[in-house]
């Protein structure tokens, strides 16, 4: 089997490579999301980065799908929109049944899990990891896929750092029944600390909430950093060679 | 109904503005052994006579398993009704995979019958010759649908198809207004009752009746022989209900459809 057999021609070579993604190019940062009483939180900057460069600032990560659903991607922004028109045409279709029946948060999650294992399997991925949150009949849902496939449901989930900064905050913090005050001072909690260790970081994010009723995803705000550590007042009283 | 010059292919209309060869498929349907079909808010019961060519043979296969939350019992053309359920037991699993959640009756429903028009609309193909009761579970509640060879489906809250169903549904007629607050047994007797009617006075056993039910947190599965002549003889027992009176059908209440044989100048799918 010669590599230039049919079956192998998108995998391999670098005329091919044209035919599928092999690096990101316009990034978003982490996506954090929590349960709590009334239904689902999730908060995301709004910064798209070009490699290093923190080059837009106004990306709107967090999308509605559907009545009883909404994500937040992290990852190429390119692919998400993708995404979003593929999920827009899907309830879309659900919508022209008519029939009283919709696609819940847990259909939506395990249809995106399926788009994106069929994409790996392909090697030709969608280079994200999603968040996908909502409320149906009551019954609230948190989950998440990455762009292998990797998807599984949880009353804390994290994409790309916020797995290391805020996750441990959220499994030392999260309680269930938190009312919209608390899980909205957690949140800020996570994205603040986030925006102090991550570089892809921007100080401008959204936070949106679904419950029952509806879904509201927020203005955007910048949150307040605090610099005024004793360590940061003389910073070079005790160097080597200070006096 | 009789031959005529417009019946040979089932792309030809009559002058009258009918189809014969899905009329004579809806034919099939009624010469085919009875099925019924009730429902309550709850859960759906699909019975049929069951009887074999001889004694030597098993009984035809009527009832199928769709999914866990949907069944569906057939008339007519049994092998054309294996084949339909193949499609829609293929179709849940497809949904269930990419949603992991149940396929709604509703949509289900409306697939097949979208499936069965097509047939009544190519020269090459002919209409399939099964009528199919489908029962099953959505959100919002039980429901039970005829599905017709015409592409044609009703929703019911009990019906009857196949031969002598006209006596099921005389019976189901009287009753059908308490079947929404049934309790499942009760919906199981009524459905047992309704069959016996098809039967006209031949003895009523579980050798020659298959019984399934689907309701809220029981999945879809048919009654095992012992179980059914269990309720059988409970009923026989407890006293027979009276016997259905000789009056008219009551007018067109949404559970019988074309009680007399087609008349001449109307299509039977357009009721």
């Amino acid at each position: 089997v010669t590599n230039s057999a049919p079956s192998m021609i998108n995998l391999i070579g670098s005329e091919s490579d044209s035919q599928r993604t092999l690096y990101p190019y316009v990034t978003g940062t982490s996506v954090v999301g929590i349960k709590y009483k009334d239904g689902i939180l999730l908060a995301a900057d709004m910064g798209g980065s070009y490699g290093s460069t923190l080059r837009y600032k106004t990306v709107e990560r967090l999308k509605t799908v559907g009545k009883h659903s909404i994500i937040g991607a992290s990852g190429e922004i390119s692919d998400f929109q993708e995404i979003m028109r593929n999920l827009d045409e899907l309830i879309l279709y659900d919508n022209m049944w008519d029939d009283g029946n919709s696609l819940g948060p847990k259909e939506v999650h395990n249809y995106l899990t399926r788009m994106m294992y069929n994409r790996r399997n392909k090697f030709n991925p969608l280079w994200n990891s999603l968040v996908l949150g909502g409320v149906k009949n009551g019954q609230k849902y948190l989950g998440t896929v990455s762009m292998i496939g990797v998807h599984y449901e949880d009353n804390h989930v994290a994409t790309g750092f916020g797995n290391h900064l805020a996750r441990p905050l959220l499994r030392d913090e999260w309680h269930a029944d938190m009312t919209f005050e608390e899980g909205v001072k957690l949140l800020e909690k996570c994205m603040r600390v986030l925006l102090y260790r991550d570089r892809s970081a921007v100080n401008k994010l959204q936070i949106a909430k679904i419950t029952e009723e509806g879904v509201t995803i927020s203005q955007p705000y910048a949150l307040k950093t605090f610099w005024n550590f004793s360590a940061f007042q003389n910073p070079t009283a005790g160097a080597e060679g200070s006096w | 109904m009789f031959r005529n010059q417009y019946d040979t292919d089932v792309t030809t209309w009559s002058p009258a503005g009918r189809l014969f060869q899905v009329e004579y498929a809806m034919e099939a349907v009624k010469q085919g052994s009875a099925a019924i079909g009730l429902r309550s808010k709850t859960h759906v019961v699909l019975a049929c006579v069951n009887k074999s060519t001889s004694e030597l043979s098993s009984h035809q296969k009527k009832i199928f398993k769709v999914d866990d939350h949907i069944g569906v019992s057939i008339a007519g053309l049994t092998a054309d009704g294996r084949v339909l359920s193949r499609y829609m037991r293929n179709e849940c699993i497809n949904y269930s995979y990419t949603y992991e959640s149940p396929l709604p009756v509703g949509r289900l429903v409306v697939q097949l019958a979208d499936k069965a028009q097509v047939c009544t609309q190519r020269s090459w193909k002919r209409p399939y010759g099964v009528g199919l009761l489908v029962g099953g579970l959505d959100e919002s509640g039980a429901h039970l649908y005829y599905n017709c060879p015409s592409g044609n489906y009703f929703e019911y809250q009990a019906f009857a198809i196949g031969s002598r169903s006209q006596a099921a549904k005389t019976y189901l007629e009287r009753k059908f207004e308490t079947f929404t607050d049934s309790s499942r047994d009760n919906l199981v007797k009524d459905a047992l009752f309704a069959l016996r009617e098809t039967l006209q006075g031949e003895r009523l056993t579980s050798s020659v009746c298959t019984i399934a039910v689907v309701g809220v947190g029981e999945a879809f599965h048919i009654l095992d022989q012992e179980t059914v002549q269990g309720l059988i003889n409970e009923f026989e027992i407890v006293g027979e209900e009276p016997a259905p009176a000789d009056e008219t059908a009551a007018p067109d209440q949404g559970s019988s459809a074309a009680a007399q044989g087609p008349s001449e100048d109307v299509a039977p799918m357009d009721i």
